[in-house]
């Protein structure tokens, strides 16, 4: 018997509809974990570099993590992963709700599906009876509206949908999955979908999900929960409201919202608006989101509340994430009650919550600039609020400008040219990022920044505070408790971080220092996608309940293989090498790691190139950011210095 | 004086994370905790998420019939079925019926060994939808129930009545003696 996954993964053909189900490797869960690693391993093996986003052969993979579906509190993530059509380079984005745990109870750890279907076609999987059908007229419906069309027709409300609108239909590049309140919505997942004409994926499950020490794990799970309480009554100290607690973050529950609006930019990642949270705009924006949230919501087995229930009057209920509150309504220079409408018509299209209002913004500054006129935009509204639906409308649906716009910032001025491309100033490896622009170089940003292979930050930055505390009290309060670090040396590093002087940014922490922390960060991050767990309960918020002691523990007790810290360190930078080489074989490489020129007024060239080689030497990879043979073979993966080797990747 | 036990629901604060349900399969699973499946828990939470509608209802008795009609109940605008709140196991649906054996299920406090200090669904519920109450009624405290041997001889008491049957017992001790 396997413990903790199911060890059958699902294989679709679209184009033979062909269905099988296959057993999966034991030694590859040791080896890559679950989730992310594994579906990593399969995008290795059976994805070589000539393969496009739109061709037969790409893959879309819906994986489970590893303890999804087990008691862990918040372990709930499905993790999709393929080549994004805009970076053409890997894409994984996660989603919280339901998808995961149920793909297991139905006896699966992955969806993995290959071809294309002529007609749009929905799978519906329930344990072992799983069925491609039509779709064709759900086509065009929005990702809400088709999910309880769905539920209707198959006549089971318990069931889950994961769906794409009319965004992945028409491919546009940075189209998103949707499910429930959840969404997998970077890189352009939905994109790839709709070239695959797959509509939704259904699942509903009725099977056990088995534990190999139960006992053991229960106690774990029950520390983890006491842990959550813990925290939810010690919020820390000496930060913003909404760093103080955990989620992913609780962006509905709250409403203190000085620290993004003040520090991140609006518009097209232009403008800092440093004293736009007064008194008059707290309360303002309080009743806005008490006038149409009806409900705060949780997603599978976690207490945190980072979602709800959106009901404004006059359109249809749909459920909100966290951030997208923020995103078109700094974007537009707007307040929340547009941000509230226009979200859902955005979630019913299927888009992605961070790029698609850039994208707005920046066709809007071209407009301004004329760069685009009104030839290119005819009938626009003059309101910023009536253009940004227009535009909305118009890239969903391919139209006009809208075909251009649809393809991201980074192709669509290329296509524009006319000097177009300064606007499309924002972006890592053609990815639209965090509307953030700063006075100083930060090291560790500046190096996960380049380095991520995720392509975007949201939810990279983690454990280790982003900024000093102001008295030595502060710092000494902070680290009192703070057993979550895998080493007591970064005690030190923050004890001695200073908000001035020679030990402040950019100079402190070290490179050496920020190679170490940078490390911990994504070492969270890494072992989180693989085994299902949300970021908010781990690698995103300061003192997490789950962290480098116990989750060795958690994967030993429910697997029944033996791990422990050195282990499990050692499987995430397996997971996060093989990333890094799947990119680099498909051409990427250090030229491109680079952050916004704008990011930060204050730059360093010589800093940042110290930086970028002490991270890559550390790391284990040559100066051109490729790993090395020795490291490769240290992570038991030679396989994958042959390949690049042959390739002349590696020398 | 008798001793009840409830569990109070309110679906005002439930944000539908169905931990109650996790739980609650998990630790009937024999051995204890060693699966989990949310289609054998015994507490089941009822959601239609457009409708903002979320119900833990938590299974009641086994019975044979089905009913005539259902009721609709509108409560603040928002119309619920009568199985919304019915807490059978029932021909009518799926619902509290083991997946694997088709035997009904039925919620038991967690009333297990080792004896919990409330049932596991209310201490996992962090959102406080699920309180465990007990509380004194009027009434006969609930009989013991009686074991298999007791059964046996109640059959036999039935059948042969009685005498006849206290009659071969001391018989059958003589014999032994």
């Amino acid at each position: 018997m396997r413990y903790a996954e199911t060890g059958y993964n699902l294989e679709i053909d679209l184009t033979r509809k062909n269905i099988e189900k296959v057993a999966t490797d034991p030694r590859d869960t040791e080896l890559y974990l679950g989730g992310l690693g594994t579906s990593a391993k399969v995008l290795w093996d059976r994805v070589t570099p000539e393969i496009k986003p739109f061709s037969e052969e790409n893959l879309l993979i819906f994986s489970a993590g590893l303890l999804c579906g087990t008691p862990a509190v918040g372990c709930n993530r499905t993790i999709v992963s393929t080549i994004s059509p805009q970076t053409e380079l890997m894409a994984y984005s996660m989603m919280g709700g339901f998808f995961a745990p149920e793909l297991k109870y139905a006896g699966y750890d992955k969806v993995i599906i290959r071809g294309k279907s002529k007609k749009l076609v929905y799978l519906w999987i329930h344990n072992d009876k799983v069925e491609i059908r039509d779709a064709s007229h759900l086509k065009g419906k929005g990702t809400v509206e088709t999910a309880e069309l769905i539920k209707k027709e198959i006549n089971d409300p318990k069931a889950h949908v994961a769906a794409i609108g009319l965004a992945g239909e028409n491919k546009v590049y940075y189209a998103s999955v949707e499910q429930g309140r959840s969404s997998a919505s970077r890189g352009g997942i939905g994109a790839v979908m709709g070239d695959k004409g797959l509509k939704a994926i259904v699942v509903r499950g009725k099977k056990d999900i088995n534990i190999a020490r139960p006992g053991e794990y229960i106690e774990l799970c029950d520390e983890v929960l006491n842990y959550i309480k813990f925290r939810e009554e010690n919020p820390i100290q000496g930060v913003p409201p909404i760093l103080a607690g955990l989620g992913s973050p609780q962006e509905m529950k709250i409403h203190d919202e000085k620290w993004h609006t003040e520090n991140f930019t609006w518009g097209n990642a232009r403008e800092r608006r440093k004293d736009f949270w007064t008194e008059e705009v707290a309360a303002k924006w309080s009743e806005s989101m008490d006038k149409v949230q009806t409900r705060l919501l949780s997603c599978y087995n976690c207490p945190m509340q980072c979602g709800a229930s959106i009901n404004v009057p006059g359109i249809s209920t749909y459920m909100m994430k966290c951030y997208s509150k923020l995103t078109y309504t700094m974007a537009a220079f707007s307040d929340l009650d547009f941000g509230f409408k226009i979200v859902q018509r955005a979630t019913e299209y299927g888009v992605d919550g961070f790029t698609t209002p850039q994208v707005m913004a920046f066709a809007l500054e071209l407009y301004e600039a004329g760069i685009l006129t009104d030839k290119d935009m005819p009938g626009m509204p003059s309101d910023s609020e009536g253009r940004f639906y227009w535009l909305l409308d118009k890239i969903v649906n391919r139209e006009g400008i809208g075909d251009i716009l649809a393809n991201g910032t980074y192709w669509a001025a290329k296509k524009i040219g006319n000097g177009a491309q300064a606007y499309a100033h924002n972006n890592i490896k053609k990815h639209e990022q965090l509307p953030l622009k700063l006075g100083m170089l930060h090291p560790l940003y500046f190096v996960m920044y380049c380095t991520g292979e995720k392509m975007n930050i949201t939810q990279i930055e983690g454990n280790f505070p982003q900024s000093p505390f102001a008295t030595q009290e502060d710092k000494e309060a902070f680290v009192k408790d703070w057993f979550q670090v895998p080493d007591d040396k970064f005690k030190q590093y923050l004890l001695d971080w200073e908000m001035r002087g020679e030990k402040s940014i950019p100079n402190y922490p070290t490179p050496q220092m920020t190679s170490e922390i940078v490390d911990w960060q994504e070492r969270m991050h890494y072992i989180d996608d693989s085994l299902g767990m949300c970021a908010g309960l781990s690698s995103f918020p300061l003192k997490p309940p789950y962290h480098m002691h116990n989750y060795p523990k958690f994967i030993s007790a429910a697997t029944g293989m033996d791990m422990d810290e050195d282990k499990l360190t050692q499987a995430a930078r397996r997971n996060r090498t093989l990333i890094r080489a799947f990119n680099i074989r498909r051409g990427m490489s250090r030229k491109d790691e680079k952050p916004p020129e704008d990011h930060w007024r204050k730059r360093f060239p010589e800093l940042e190139k110290e930086l970028l080689d002490t991270y890559y030497a550390f790391r284990g990879w040559n100066e051109d950011g490729v790993p090395t043979k020795e490291y490769l073979h240290e992570l038991d993966m030679d396989y994958v210095s042959q390949d690049l080797e042959q390739r002349g990747l590696l020398k | 004086m008798k001793k009840v036990k409830t569990i109070k629901v309110d679906i005002d604060k439930c944000n539908g994370c169905r931990a109650c349900e996790m739980i609650c399969s998990a630790f009937h699973a024999t051995p204890k905790y060693s699966s989990n499946n949310p289609e054998k828990s015994k507490i089941r939470v009822l959601f239609d998420p457009i409708k903002d509608i979320y119900v833990p209802v938590y299974a009641g008795g086994y019975t044979e019939a089905e009913c005539n009609g259902w009721d609709i109940y509108t409560i603040d605008g928002k119309e619920y079925d009568e199985c919304a709140f019915c807490r059978a196991s029932c021909p009518s649906r799926d619902l509290f019926t083991d997946p694997d054996s088709g035997l009904p299920l039925q919620c038991d406090m967690c009333l297990d060994d080792p004896p919990q200090d409330e049932p596991l669904c209310v201490k996992w519920c962090h959102a406080d939808a699920l309180t465990y109450e007990e509380r004194e009624e009027e009434g006969e405290e609930a009989k013991k129930k009686p074991d298999e041997m007791e059964v046996g001889l109640q059959s036999l008491v039935k059948n042969h009545g009685a005498k006849k049957v206290m009659e071969s017992l001391a018989k059958l001790k003589q014999e032994k003696d």
